[in-house]
């Protein structure tokens, strides 16, 4: 079983198990967003204070939790590259860095458009808002450092090391809702209690956070295929794809 | 279903705007990048295989004409 | 230890020298925050409210000047590749220069920060935490900036680079610095606020020493 692992270290192995699971990934993405959405849009409840407007929760929530998911991975994989000098973890935490920004731009725009007609505000710099804006400085300071160096492997180590420096901040936005009592609402989905929240709702928002998570997947292994090519052009199995593909 | 016809869906009880600018903005852009990040496999291939004429071309002139190859990133 | 006290009285030595340059955040620090009664509003009552925030930026901004100085010349004429050569430690160099940066920086800052205070109306209790939230504060920004800069040493853009990666991880220290003062200023309890900062020092103070020595080695290989 191990031995599949370590594989994942080769790069050409790599291309070829994602170029596998690519089209799975896909279906399964498209069907889990058309489920959640019908779910989130169509058969959820109204919420008896926000009314309508607790719909944006379906895709705020979501694009939150990815954008904190995605950061550990960056993190992650930064770490194992760096310490263990693994090439393939690298391209991964350096193709995970804009899908991450993006989805950080997404919970942010979506909560302000959720705060404007529930609250009254487009935006309020309580703990978490705050949080989710330094993670948003940080993944672009991640790319900026890495487009800094002329060196690919220098520049790979050095945004690994600012990856780790900046994972401080995912607990702070984690439990910033819980020490700061202002305008965010209390976390409604814990592991050890009953979800506060109604089955119809639960069911779309589940549906959904699984929805980004596969696309997360799908996209990540998208810019990873590219990132490999260009990082193993010089290799054989590359010169050979690419010659007969456009021989084709 | 919570909606009694289509313009009860549209309006979602007078929030529509924000709602529907939300949806819009998260689908577009994920969607968007779904398709750039789909092509940019491709287009690393047509990048690719220009490199590798130039790469063949380069050698088949006399070496002493040939420039240094360095790392290229 | 000896090791690191020798390589902290070399840093300290080595300011000394220009003695001119440690002035300048100091300089900046009473300029900036000069500003802020001609440009915003002379009123005491929004002066006193606004300044535990300009204080703090103030401080955090001047930090952020002071970073280069320790940093671009020793690494420009090799000093410390052939630190490191020699065998010292890299975390070791990070603490030194860090330590050195907050004697020569930080401490000064602290000490003016009252007299800034007086200036800007506030009470003599939110004064006093506001020297209490720098005496905490400015070390662990000295520390993280340390990291900032060993990242960038050898960007051709560097500096303003190292702002863009710094100022995220300031942010924590910042919020929970201002709170300590307003909360002071306010008449509520403020002890949170400074036990957070403090464990962020000591968290950083751990750390920070092995993230800048890590970065260091990447930007001189």
């Amino acid at each position: 079983m191990w031995t599949w692992f370590f594989q994942l270290a080769s790069p050409k192995w790599f291309y070829q198990f994602a170029d596998k699971l690519l089209p799975w990934f896909r279906w399964i993405t498209l069907v889990l967003f058309l489920v959640g959405l019908t779910l989130g849009l169509l058969f959820s409840p109204l919420d008896y204070q926000q009314g309508n407007t607790v719909r944006i929760m379906y895709i705020h929530v979501p694009a939150a939790f990815l954008s904190m998911f995605v950061y550990v991975v960056m993190a992650i994989s930064g770490g194992i590259g760096f310490i263990w000098r693994i090439k393939m973890a690298h391209v991964v935490s350096v193709s995970c860095a804009p899908i991450g920004a993006i989805f950080t731009f997404l919970a942010l725009i979506t909560g302000s458009l959720w705060g404007k007609p529930t609250w009254g505000t487009y935006w309020e710099w309580d703990a978490r808002m705050t949080s989710e804006l330094i993670l948003l400085f940080l993944y672009l300071g991640f790319m900026a450092l890495h487009n800094a160096f002329d060196d690919r492997k220098t520049a790979d180590r050095a945004a690994a090391i600012l990856a780790l420096v900046g994972i401080v901040n995912i607990p702070i936005i984690h439990f910033s809702v819980y020490w700061w009592n202002s305008l965010h609402q209390g976390a409604t989905i814990s592991k050890f209690e009953k979800p506060s929240m109604d089955a119809d709702m639960l069911k779309a928002l589940l549906t959904m956070i699984v929805a980004f998570q596969m696309y997360f997947f799908t996209v990540l292994l998208q810019r990873i295929k590219a990132e490999i090519l260009q990082r193993e052009k010089l290799s054989g199995w590359v010169k050979s794809r690419v010659t007969n593909l456009s021989s084709n | 279903m919570y909606f009694n016809t289509i313009n009860e869906f549209i309006e979602m009880g007078g929030h529509g705007f924000y709602i529907w600018l939300s949806y819009a903005i998260v689908l577009g852009l994920m969607g968007f990048y779904y398709i750039f990040s789909k092509r940019l496999t491709k287009k690393q291939e047509q990048a690719l295989t220009k490199f590798y004429r130039r790469m063949n071309s380069r050698n088949e002139t006399s070496v002493s004409e040939q420039p240094p190859l360095g790392e290229e990133k | 230890m000896s090791q690191l006290s020798s390589l902290i009285k070399r840093e300290i030595s080595v300011v000394l020298k220009s003695q001119s340059e440690f002035v300048y955040p100091l300089a900046f620090f009473v300029i900036v925050t000069s500003l802020f009664p001609l440009a915003v509003t002379p009123d005491p009552v929004q002066l006193a409210f606004l300044a535990p925030g300009i204080i703090w930026v103030a401080a955090l901004l001047s930090i952020l000047l002071s970073l280069n100085s320790f940093y671009q010349a020793d690494f420009e004429e090799g000093g410390l590749e052939q630190l490191l050569l020699a065998g010292v430690s890299g975390a070791n160099i990070v603490i030194a220069k860090s330590v050195a940066n907050w004697i020569v920086t930080g401490l000064p800052l602290v000490i003016v920060a009252p007299l800034i205070g007086v200036l800007f109306n506030m009470d003599w209790q939110a004064n006093w935490v506001a020297m209490l939230s720098l005496f905490l504060g400015t070390p662990t920004l000295c520390f993280i900036g340390s990291i900032g800069m060993c990242l960038t040493l050898g960007l051709r853009n560097g500096g303003v680079l190292l702002t863009l990666l710094v100022l995220p991880l300031f942010i924590p220290v910042l919020i929970f610095g201002t709170s300590a003062v307003q909360a002071a200023s306010t008449a509520l309890n403020y002890n949170g606020q400074l036990a957070i900062l403090g464990a962020l020092l000591i968290l950083t103070i751990m750390l920070a020493p092995f993230a800048g020595s890590a970065a260091m080695k990447i930007s001189i290989d």
